[in-house]
């Protein structure tokens, strides 16, 4: 079982390194892009055993406590 | 009264704040691994600057789940001092000790120089030696040293004195121009509403001899010490 956690910036918070990136995309000649955020994405593997309502409440609660920083990022878990 | 300097995988600054203490305060010291879980004995910690786990994450993240941050924890609750200095400020944020947290500069540079900060709350055990306004040249040395947070935070932090260190120009005027990192209304260090917990980007351990540039940060030491001594007495 894989837990996808994607961890992206709240609105509202600067992102120079996305500023910087859409800056280069520019240069390089793209066009109509009005803004690039980054963010994180991690892979959790659960092994086989656990039920999925395990693993799911595990990858919530490893999303809110360490992978994001609430003050500043949101989170989202997709399950594949 | 005795100091305590933690001392991360990655911590760098951690000399430079027990040379301080020892040589320059001229107090007890001891450096404490970060798996170490009592405090007891101590009156004040340091979290020293550096790159703890190596910034892995977002810096301060993973320090956060040490074993000695538990006991910090409690040793901030009990009311005793704990002093986060740059990669401290952030750990401390991270840890939820401080409100808020510290983002990439604005300008994405990792900055090295000395800046200067003005003293916004001379009513802090870290600011007892100053006064309000007074200005102090101290080394910055930071890549994430952006700090934000929301208005209500914001708020509470003004309404309660907590903002401690704003960035200035050289005649203390907290202005667009002397913000070197785009932190929110200038803030370079702030304390918790007890304000026994301090953290600042700055770094005034790099600060105490004329010798490095200015000896600026001494006073942030003295005052801590001498708060310490006073409640001792």
């Amino acid at each position: 079982m894989l837990a996808k956690v994607y961890v992206t910036l709240k609105s509202g918070v600067l992102d120079p390194q996305g500023t910087a990136i859409h800056h280069s995309v520019e240069l390089m000649g793209a066009e109509g892009i009005s803004n690039i955020r980054q963010g994180k994405y991690f892979e959790i593997r659960f092994d086989d055993d656990l039920s999925r309502e395990q693993a799911e409440s595990e990858a919530e609660k490893i999303a809110r406590d360490v992978l994001a920083n609430p003050v500043i990022e949101d989170f989202r878990v997709e399950f594949v | 009264m005795k100091f305590g300097v933690l001392v991360f995988p990655g911590s760098n600054c951690d000399h430079d704040a027990y040379h301080v203490v020892s040589k320059h305060v001229g107090q007890p010291v001891d450096f404490i691994w970060h798996k170490e879980t009592d405090l007891s004995g101590y009156d004040a910690v340091i979290v020293p600057g550096g790159f703890s786990y190596g910034d892995y994450l977002r810096a301060g993240a993973l320090a956060r789940f040490s074993p000695v941050m538990g006991a910090v924890k409690r040793f901030a609750e009990e009311g005793k001092f704990v002093f986060g200095i740059c990669n401290g400020f952030q750990i401390l944020c991270e840890a939820g000790l401080l409100p808020g947290a510290l983002i990439r500069n604005r300008g994405l540079h990792f900055i090295c120089k000395h800046v200067n900060i003005s003293v916004q709350n001379e009513n802090t055990p870290y600011t007892s030696e100053l006064k309000n306004g007074n200005v102090l040249s101290i080394p910055i040395a930071h890549a994430e040293g952006n700090y934000v947070c929301d208005d209500g935070t914001y708020d509470s932090l003004e309404e309660n004195g907590q903002i401690v260190f704003r960035y200035c120009d050289n005649k203390g005027d907290t202005n667009a121009d002397s913000n070197p990192n785009g932190s929110r209304s200038n803030i370079a260090g702030i304390c918790n509403v007890n304000r026994n917990v301090l953290g600042m980007m700055p770094h005034p351990e790099r600060a105490c001899e004329e010798l490095l540039g200015s000896n600026d940060g001494r006073d942030i030491f003295r005052s801590l010490s001498n708060t310490i001594a006073a409640l001792e007495s």
